[in-house]
């Protein structure tokens, strides 16, 4: 590979606005023929927005696309493929009920419609690439892995010379993921080019030949992979530390509040979600939780709020008051609730999990109430009250405490649950990315909000994404990879590229460190 | 032995209605569409059949050929004109599907109903019915089946409704077009991604399908009930089509089976000997055995037999 390689694409000035969020700004990218990029990039530094544009989903605002030299319009999906771009998304587009023969070939209107004709170009295509498949298999029979492996061949039978592939190993076993880069090194070597996209450093450094890195929906550089190491990268990819200003009070010597221990998951395909997970989360003090997205962090806080069973491992709960130590494991939110309990959850989809979008603001305070007085009719004087308290105290923007929560913004409908789950008095709360999607006003309410609960004794649990707002926030942080604690950090000493090397499993022991 | 043979020739003259409208209504399903609005219009078709045999009878001299073919234009103008109406309703503005399917089913009865009382006040006879005798004759005459002596004569709809079933099942299964159609209602999306016009196709599915139903309706009339129009005459069979269309696990083959065994099992009542009161539950029949179907279908969950996964919900591209 060398810098005479003709260009497969390239990009140059190429800009993306949603509403005021600058997706991608000024970007320039260049991919050769016969190579494969990796795209580097924490969650919302603009990957996937890119590649979108690449595939025709989304269209510029601004900047040029070129393919073979050539500037090019791509307006659409069917434009893509017209220039031989493929691109294999995070969520498969499948049909159930077809087999990988008819995925394949739907919509493809070239040859006479065969199905056995063309499960024999198919079982050509995948020996030639080393996919283990069989084109009459039917999806709704097929594994994760073998999901993928259909979505990649329908790509091939397009004919696409130019490969993205978005996020492809986070559904992937290890072995799999060392089977999909076989095929990956072969696609190469057949002159395709690849774009991968990926935040696990160590397979950035098996498979890819140059890695491109984004931050904030920027550009940073890209650099040979050989020539880099994965400190240099994780560097690159969390950039400077901008510093927030959240009053993080200091935490005397308190009780534990929270005993986690060998916690594991194993989901209904086999895969194995977590880890031997433990923990202590102590009262009056804020228990961040980092990690990449689908580490294990949604399973982790379902099994303690009682929405999912463990496969193994304990969680048990102290009270300090009278030093009682009680098992939540394989309890119901309820039955945690009948235990005296006082669990809160701000759980990571609001208007799915955490409030009904079609009723207002009222009846989803009612949500956590309705089971109180002793006639069949409720009262709803109280929970009236309490949400005009949050509306009053929280700032909410809202026409009334009748408006359907769905009518409101991100931030106020985070408002609205965060103040309902404040109200019930927990002793621990956990809130999942509760400042995803929220603009900066609304984040710092939440931040203030979780830091009153810490100074009441409440043991706060922190799922965040942002480094950044992590250290800032939290008294010690948690760091998961792949559903396996890679390391407890103190949130005051730590460093932003010793918590990343953790995130991307560079100190787990499976890759090493240059 | 002739009375067995009567009964199955009966099935088969009850079952044909309902193979038209379960046909259709597997054609608009499999692209996503539940059209409940099958029932009114299977009512739209043969009042739309009526009113063109009609005119043509009261204007003169009666050709066979012509005779046959504007009822059958009107019918099929009608079943379009209301199946339109349903997919703009669902598919461009994405109304609910089951209330607009029912809101249709209604209007079409309705529809049946006002303009076969009128065209009745037209003749200024006294009977409460409409008879079109003549152009009835020429739809028995025409590539006939059965004869005077068993069950009468019967004329080429019998065999169409056949015939359009298996066209149907063959192309679902082996053409492109069939899979494209089908992948509309077990993922829209999916399809949309794929470069598949999902809108054109339910359109097509739908007004295809609603024209299949309608023709059910015109040989109810026309052939069936010899040319005669009976307000509130067609009954309740538009609902037993849609139940066939769960006997048949979504296969128009096998709605030619299911629809003749339920034709069976609509008169059974007639051949049992069976007191006045035991009648209604024989009349159940066909109903215990779709719940029947339903329990087994459900049990058993093979994917390949349960519904498009899409079915009766709109779709928007943007909405994700």
């Amino acid at each position: 590979m060398s810098e005479t390689t003709p260009l497969a694409l390239e990009l140059k000035h190429v800009t993306k606005v949603f509403g005021n969020i600058v997706a991608n700004d000024d970007v320039e990218m260049e991919l050769r023929r016969g190579e494969v990029l990796a795209i580097l990039g924490e969650n919302g530094s603009g990957k996937t927005t890119l590649m979108n544009m690449i595939s025709g989903i989304y269209h510029p605002d601004s900047g040029e696309i070129y393919i073979d030299g050539k500037h090019v319009t791509i307006a659409s999906p069917k434009d893509a493929f017209s220039y031989g771009i493929g691109m294999v998304h995070q969520h498969f587009k499948l049909v159930d009920v077809f087999s990988a023969t008819e995925n394949i070939i739907l919509g493809i209107h070239e040859d006479k419609f065969n199905l056995n004709k063309s499960a024999e170009k198919i079982a050509e295509i995948a020996a030639r690439y080393g996919f283990e498949m069989d084109p009459n298999k039917k999806i709704y029979e097929m594994s994760v892995s073998e999901k993928q492996t259909v979505e990649i061949l329908k790509v091939l039978y397009r004919g696409a010379d130019i490969l993205i592939l978005d996020e492809p190993t986070a559904v992937l076993t290890p072995q799999e993921t060392e089977k999909l880069f076989r095929v990956i090194r072969r696609m190469r070597d057949d002159g395709k080019s690849i774009m991968i996209i990926t935040h696990k450093l160590h397979e950035v450094m098996a498979i890819s030949d140059r890695v491109a890195v984004l931050r904030k929906g920027r550009h940073i550089a890209t650099v040979d992979t050989a020539s880099t190491t994965q400190n240099e990268l994780t560097e690159m990819m969390v950039g400077e530390r901008v510093s927030l200003n959240i009053d993080r009070a200091k935490i005397e010597e308190t009780p534990d509040r929270l005993n986690v221990s060998g916690l594991s998951l194993v989901n209904f395909e086999g895969i194995r979600i977590l880890d031997d997970i433990s923990f202590t989360a102590k009262s009056g003090e804020i228990l961040g939780i980092a990690g990449v997205a689908g580490s294990g962090q949604r399973e982790l806080l379902e099994i303690i709020a009682g929405l999912q069973t463990p496969t193994s491992g304990s969680i048990e709960y102290h009270d300090p008051s009278n030093n009682k130590t009680v098992d939540l494991r394989s309890k119901t939110p309820l039955q945690i609730r009948d235990l005296g309990v006082r669990l809160s959850f701000v759980p990571e989809d609001r208007l799915g999990m955490g409030l009904v979008g079609n009723m207002d603001i009222i009846d989803n305070m009612m949500l956590r109430s309705y089971r109180k007085g002793k006639t069949v009719f409720v009262d709803r004087q109280p929970p009236k009250a309490l949400a005009e308290k949050i509306i009053d105290s929280l700032k909410v923007v809202t026409p009334s405490a009748k408006t359907a929560v769905r009518k409101l913004s991100g931030g106020n409908v985070q408002k609205v649950l965060v103040g309902r789950e404040i109200a019930a008095a927990p002793t621990v709360l956990m809130a999942a990315y509760p400042v995803r999607g929220l603009d900066i006003n609304s984040s710092y309410m939440i931040y203030k909000l979780l830091n009153e609960q810490k100074e009441n004794g409440v043991a706060v649990i922190f799922v965040g994404e942002d480094l950044d707002v992590l250290l800032e926030l939290c008294d010690r942080i948690l760091v998961i990879c792949g559903g396996r604690v890679t390391g407890i950090v103190d949130g005051r000493t730590a460093k932003k590229e010793e918590i990343g090397l953790m995130m991307t499993k560079a100190k787990g022991g499976e890759t090493h460190v240059e | 032995m002739e009375k067995v043979l009567l009964f199955l020739i009966r099935a088969v003259l009850q079952g044909t209605p309902l193979l038209y409208g379960a046909t259709g209504e597997i054609l608009t399903e499999k692209a996503g569409n539940l059209n409940l609005g099958i029932p009114g219009i299977m009512y739209v078709g043969a009042i739309s059949g009526v009113i063109g045999g009609f005119f043509y009878q009261t204007s003169g001299s009666v050709n066979p050929f012509l005779a046959i073919l504007i009822p059958l234009l009107s019918c099929l103008l009608g079943s379009l004109l209301t199946s339109l109406l349903y997919s703009f309703l669902t598919v461009t503005l994405r109304a609910n599907q089951n209330v607009t399917g029912l809101a249709l089913t209604t209007f079409g009865v309705g529809f049946g109903n006002f303009f076969g009382g009128s065209l009745i006040k037209l003749t200024n006879s006294s009977t409460p019915y409409l008879a079109l005798t003549k152009i009835s004759k020429a739809y028995q005459n025409f590539l006939p089946f059965g004869n005077q002596q068993l069950g009468g004569q019967h004329g080429f709809l019998i065999y169409l409704a056949v015939v359009l079933a298996l066209i149907v099942s063959f192309v679902m299964k082996r053409t492109r077009v069939g899979l494209q159609l089908r992948s509309i209602g077990e993922s829209p999306a999916t399809a949309d991604a794929a470069g598949i016009n999902v809108t054109r196709y339910k359109y097509l599915s739908t007004c295809l399908g609603g024209m299949i139903a309608g023709l059910g309706g015109l040989y109810y009339i026309m052939d069936y009930s010899n040319g005669v129009w009976q307000n509130d005459g067609f009954g309740d069979r538009g609902w037993l089509a849609i139940a066939i269309v769960i006997f048949a696990v979504w296969r128009p083959h096998f709605a030619i089976v299911g629809s003749y065994l339920f034709g069976g099992l609509y008169i059974m009542y007639n051949y049992l000997n069976a007191s006045m009161q035991v009648q209604p539950l024989l009349q159940m029949l066909p109903y215990v055995v779709t719940i029947i179907v339903l329990i087994f279908v459900s049990v058993r969950k093979k994917r390949e037999n349960l519904p498009p996964a899409a079915l009766g919900l709109s779709y928007f591209r943007e909405d994700r």
